[in-house]
């Protein structure tokens, strides 16, 4: 409980520190809001009290504890350039990177699993060796170019999807559409999955306890899959937590690509545009999904072991 | 446990390419044909507001085209023909006009149109500062079915200014667009999309689609895939490059894009306040290498801030004033005291193919006699505000157009107390010339002095003019009744299913 | 034996390819900015690669892109291991509550998801090569500090280290001529996986078209000019594509063939 405690008042520090950061970075990127509020033909006098009224004026801490304030009251301001207010932005593109998120991440958990598993108990067969061989090539490719590759084969030579076309209404007429993304940011991952899976699954094999209980006759599979896996999960879990903050993360490339809708386009856009309200809440958002799945993956793999100390979920 | 997991494995990865195979939708194109809808693609998102008198973008005036209707509107020809005044008497001292509304005029809510909106329309569009040409209106007077105008001074012009939207009174700003115009507007999403449906009330013939959706796609790699795939039926302003790869189930259409392209330059920065370096920059300008990047060869060549659809102001001369020479372009630039060239950051709206392209061209061009340009592309709403409202530029790559079909609606900006003069220029010769066209009262005479006008920015090179772009229109086969108008417009009422 | 495969192929393969673009620094088949030849121009003897839509070579193109893309990752692993290792030795030799803040403060950094850190540090920095590396360099600090800094720490409590202190060796002469030449191993790893990001961070952002000029021959910035011609030129986006997948393999197989030696 302690534990938890502790790691929930680190957390909570990082978060204060990361949200400070970008406060500060957006600031400094985006010049005078009430120009931006007013035109350009807008008189000295009137800018003035434009700023005075948003307080503008006030020092950078008393501004970043207001919005701060209204942030933990759900008000993320308002857009400069839609004029909406920036939760309602937001919500309307949560839902592709969302589920391009899942999407991907139900497709590494799903290939990788299964492939790394079968590579560390058939070890220096061909299948293994084949799979490192493919593993190494595939995380060579960055997920941008496998995206172009997609488009082209699945897209432009067999028709499987109409590239750039993505579809209107709810998340039942885009997940289809969200295939061929999830899976191109999927892949390089999904290689590294197996590649750590089957690392530690044969670290773990090493080990005394699994040589004596091999020693006492019982099935080969049984103690593979009963402590080997368990132990194994760690590293694994830790490492698909990183996961899902990547894949967030990554939607600002991936949705480019496939010109997808979400949240990630909408953070490039909003970045070019000098849309500061937006593009700092973004910011922080995912920032903040980061974080708390560094958290989940600390609690996750303590409760798995709780021999753990707290050393593990640092990001690599 | 070893089968349990492999048999997991398998039925999501079924589940999965079965989701892939749901959005095989080669179809999309003829469920559209069913449902009598088309989808529109445009290069770039639209202003946040929709007020169609401070809109200053042509991409806005364009879809706003379709909603909105003036007393009068133009026509494919350029004429100006009745809309929602039936009739109109111009008295003998050119200073009343009485417009005769059409009886049964509907707006989109469903009110009928009536003399009080129309004065309302007008006073409003006075107030918006964006239509200074309206200064000239001395009072509105409203009958129960005519609305007279009366002006300080004659204008031939003025009756292209009634193309202004009419609007219902005491409209509320913050609610959606309502007009008169064959298209009632339905929805938008910012980014994505803007959904226009059918006025079933239309005064008129009416447009013949059921629907459309102005697809909004700002990378232009995503407009071409969108193209190609099935997901847009129209779209204009394309680059050759793109159009080449679409012959398969498009028409392309070649028109004008009715703007004059231009390396406009900010004389605010010190080497371009010198005329003779602006002149050398123009030597420098190889047209037709322009016009095969870009279009494939196609293009009209321009020489001053007009172009060739004004057919009656268009002096096509102008653009032979700087024929392509490297080698004088290089002595004009060591005689204006840069031997060694000078730094030029071209900015350019990156969502706009044509401009990219059109950039990275002349940049090349430029850099043969040694300016030493740096290409910024940049989000068009960073273009707005730094460019064209803030002048904190040194040049760019973009198309100007008119708002209404007058000579003042290209020329006015030149003038050195101008709101929009974004590029800073300072000619009192020029200033004089606008002025006695504007205070000219015959349309000879206006129209000589506008000409003066035109000759000035080509003498003192004011700007690189480059083209009227070639608009190449990819419409899908199958459709048909796409009409150029000489105006940057897209009229989707004639837009028909064959 | 299948260890130094690894190593054999990642270095033949990285020196085809290094070879490849440090030509393109000093000579390049056609200027890779002329506009000279026809437009979009399939692969052939005169063009290996093609021409763009412009009728420049893209071959040419390519080596010059990819010219700046090494000297972007180079630069960027020169600044993070250097700064890196720099905070790593001292706070993890020293330890103590400078240690924690700048712990605490790497930890921050590290919860930024690097595409983010990039996008703002660019937009701030502006464009350009220098601006990227920086960048770049500074998004990679955390990682390296974090490795060093815990190589260090352990380093502290073993013998040769002790008795270097007892032979009077002065802290930098531990630092850096006792103790890094010890964990070479560690940092060398870090090194290709820390020189793969950068190749991949740098073609993605000029992807996105963030920090670059369209006329800049990048190989990102042209990925994304390819896209829209994937029909009529896939040429144009294979090729370009290829160099960067071969770069980062031939590396990440040196790396993987090191940590092979290694264990």
């Amino acid at each position: 409980m302690r534990y938890t405690a502790k790691k929930i008042a680190t957390m909570l520090l990082t978060m204060v520190i990361v949200s400070f950061l970008t406060f500060v970075a957006f600031s400094l990127l985006s010049g005078d809001a009430a120009t931006r509020l007013l035109g350009t033909e807008a008189t000295p006098e009137r800018l003035e009290a434009l700023r005075i009224e948003l307080g503008l004026n006030d020092p950078l801490l008393v501004r970043y504890g207001r919005w701060l304030w209204d942030a933990l009251r759900g008000d993320l301001g308002t857009s400069y350039r839609y004029g909406q207010s920036v939760s309602s932005l937001i919500a309307q593109r949560l839902g592709p990177t969302l589920t391009l998120t899942a999407l991907a991440f139900a497709l590494i958990v799903a290939v990788s699993i299964p492939l790394g598993v079968l590579s560390a108990k058939y070890a220096g067969g061909r299948l293994d060796r084949a799979l490192t061989v493919i593993n190494q090539v595939v995380m060579a490719v960055p997920p941008f170019f496998t995206g172009i590759l997609f488009t082209y084969l699945f897209g432009l030579v067999l028709h499987l999807f109409i590239a750039g076309a993505f579809p209107a209404g709810g998340v039942g007429h885009y997940i289809g559409y969200l295939f061929f993304p999830a899976l191109a940011v999927a892949l390089p991952r999904i290689a590294m999955t197996v590649k750590l899976l089957r690392t530690s699954i044969l670290d773990e094999a090493q080990r005394d306890y699994v040589r004596t209980s091999m020693s006492r006759g019982r099935s080969r599979s049984g103690i593979l899959y009963r402590h080997v896996l368990k132990n194994t999960l760690v590293p694994v879990l830790t490492f698909l937590a990183m996961t899902v903050a990547d894949l967030l993360a990554g939607s600002v490339v991936i949705e480019q690509v496939f010109a997808v809708p979400g949240l990630g386009r909408l953070l490039l856009t909003s970045i070019e545009g000098r849309d500061e309200p937006v593009a700092r809440a973004i910011v922080v958002l995912l920032a903040f999904a980061v974080i708390l799945c560094n958290l989940a993956a600390d609690l996750l793999a303590r409760r798995i072991d709780p021999r753990l100390g707290s050393g593990v979920g640092g990001a690599a | 446990m070893n089968k349990r997991i492999l048999t997991l494995f398998l039925s999501l990865t079924l589940l999965l390419s079965l989701a892939a195979c749901g959005s095989k939708d080669t179809n999309a194109t003829d469920a559209r044909r069913d449902a009598n809808e088309i989808v529109v693609g445009i290069a770039q998102d639209l202003e946040n507001s929709l007020d169609p008198y401070t809109s200053v973008t042509a991409a806005n005036r364009e879809v706003l085209f379709n909603v909105f209707e003036g007393l009068v509107k133009p026509d494919a020809d350029g004429n100006l023909i009745p809309a929602v005044a039936e009739r109109w008497e111009i008295s003998d001292d050119q200073l009343t006009y009485t417009f005769h509304l059409r009886p049964g005029v509907k707006f989109h809510d469903g009110s009928e149109v009536t003399a009080m909106d129309v004065a309302w329309s007008i006073d409003k569009a006075m107030q918006s500062g964006s239509w200074k040409a309206l200064d000239n209106i001395d009072a509105v007077n409203i009958g129960d079915t005519f609305v007279s105008v009366v002006l300080k001074a004659a204008d031939s012009d003025f009756l292209s200014y009634m193309t202004l939207a009419i609007i219902p009174e005491e409209y509320d700003y913050g609610a959606d667009p309502v007009g008169t115009g064959p298209f009632r507007y339905v929805s938008r999403a910012a980014q994505q999309n803007l959904v226009l449906e059918r006025f079933a009330d239309y005064w008129g013939e009416g447009a013949k689609v059921d629907k459309v959706t102005y697809q909004i796609y700002e990378n232009a790699e995503a407009l071409v895939l969108a193209l190609k795939s099935g997901a847009v039926d129209i779209c204009a302003h394309l680059t050759a490059t793109q159009a080449n790869q679409l012959t398969e189930s498009f028409n392309i259409l070649e028109g004008t894009m009715n703007l004059v392209q231009a390396v406009y330059l900010n004389h605010a920065y010190e080497p371009l306040a010198n005329e003779t370096v602006r002149k050398a920059l123009c030597y420098a300008l190889d047209r037709e290498q322009v016009f095969d990047v870009v279009a494939d060869g196609h293009g009209t060549a321009v020489g001053s801030s007009m172009y060739p659809n004004f057919r009656k102001y268009f002096l096509p001369e102008l653009a032979d004033l700087y024929p392509h020479d490297t080698e004088k372009a290089k002595a004009m630039l060591a005689e204006a005291g840069y031997p060694n060239g000078f730094d030029l950051t071209i900015t350019v709206p990156s969502n706009y193919q044509p401009h990219m392209d059109t950039a990275q061209v002349v940049a090349e061009q430029l850099r043969a006699i040694g300016v030493n340009v740096t290409i910024d592309p940049v989000e068009w709403a960073s273009w707005l505000e730094n460019v064209y409202s803030g002048r904190r530029y040194q040049a760019t790559v973009v198309g100007v157009d008119a708002s209404t079909l007058t000579a003042r609606a290209m020329l006015e900006r030149f003038t050195s107390t101008a709101s929009n003069n974004f590029t800073n220029y300072s000619n009192a010769e020029y200033d004089e010339a606008f002025a006695a066209a504007i205070r000219a009262t015959t349309d000879e005479e206006a129209t000589a002095q506008y000409l003066r006008c035109e000759e000035i920015l080509a003498e003192t090179a004011a700007n690189v003019y480059i083209q009227d772009l070639a608009d190449l229109v990819a419409v899908r086969k199958g459709l048909s009744g796409y009409r150029f108008y000489p105006l940057y417009a897209i009229d989707l009422s004639t837009v028909t299913y064959t | 034996m299948r260890k130094n495969t690894f190593l054999r192929v990642g270095l033949v393969l990285t020196a085809l390819v290094v070879g490849f673009i440090v030509l393109g620094l000093f000579w390049t088949p056609y200027s890779p900015n002329a506009m000279d030849f026809s437009r979009l121009l399939p692969p052939s003897a005169a063009h290996p690669m093609g021409t763009d839509k412009f009728g420049r070579d893209i071959l040419s193109r390519v080596m010059v892109g990819a010219g700046d893309t090494l000297l972007i990752a180079l630069g960027t692993v020169a600044i993070g291991t250097v700064v890196g290792t720099l905070i790593g030795a001292l706070t993890g030799w020293y330890g103590g509550w400078v240690d924690e803040l700048l712990m605490r403060l790497n930890d921050a950094l590290a919860s930024f998801p690097s595409i983010l850190i990039l996008l703002v540090l660019v937009s701030l920095l502006g464009g350009g090569r220098e601006h990227m590396t920086l960048a770049l360099g500074i998004v990679f600090i955390p990682s390296y500090a974090r490795i060093v800094r815990s190589e260090f720490a352990r380093a502290r409590t073993q013998n040769y280290v002790h008795s270097a202190e007892l032979m009077g060796a002065s802290t930098a002469r531990i630092l850096f001529v006792h103790i890094l030449p010890n964990i070479w191993h560690t940092l060398v790893s870090a090194i290709t996986i820390g020189f793969n990001n950068a190749v991949l961070a740098e073609a993605a952002m000029s992807y996105l078209s963030i920090g670059v000029s369209p006329d800049e021959a990048s190989l990102g910035y042209m990925l994304s000019e390819s896209q829209s011609m994937l029909d009529s030129a896939p040429w144009y986006a294979l090729g370009t594509g290829a160099v960067i997948v071969l770069l980062i393999l031939g590396v990440s197989l040196i790396g993987e063939g090191l940590q092979r030696g290694e264990n």
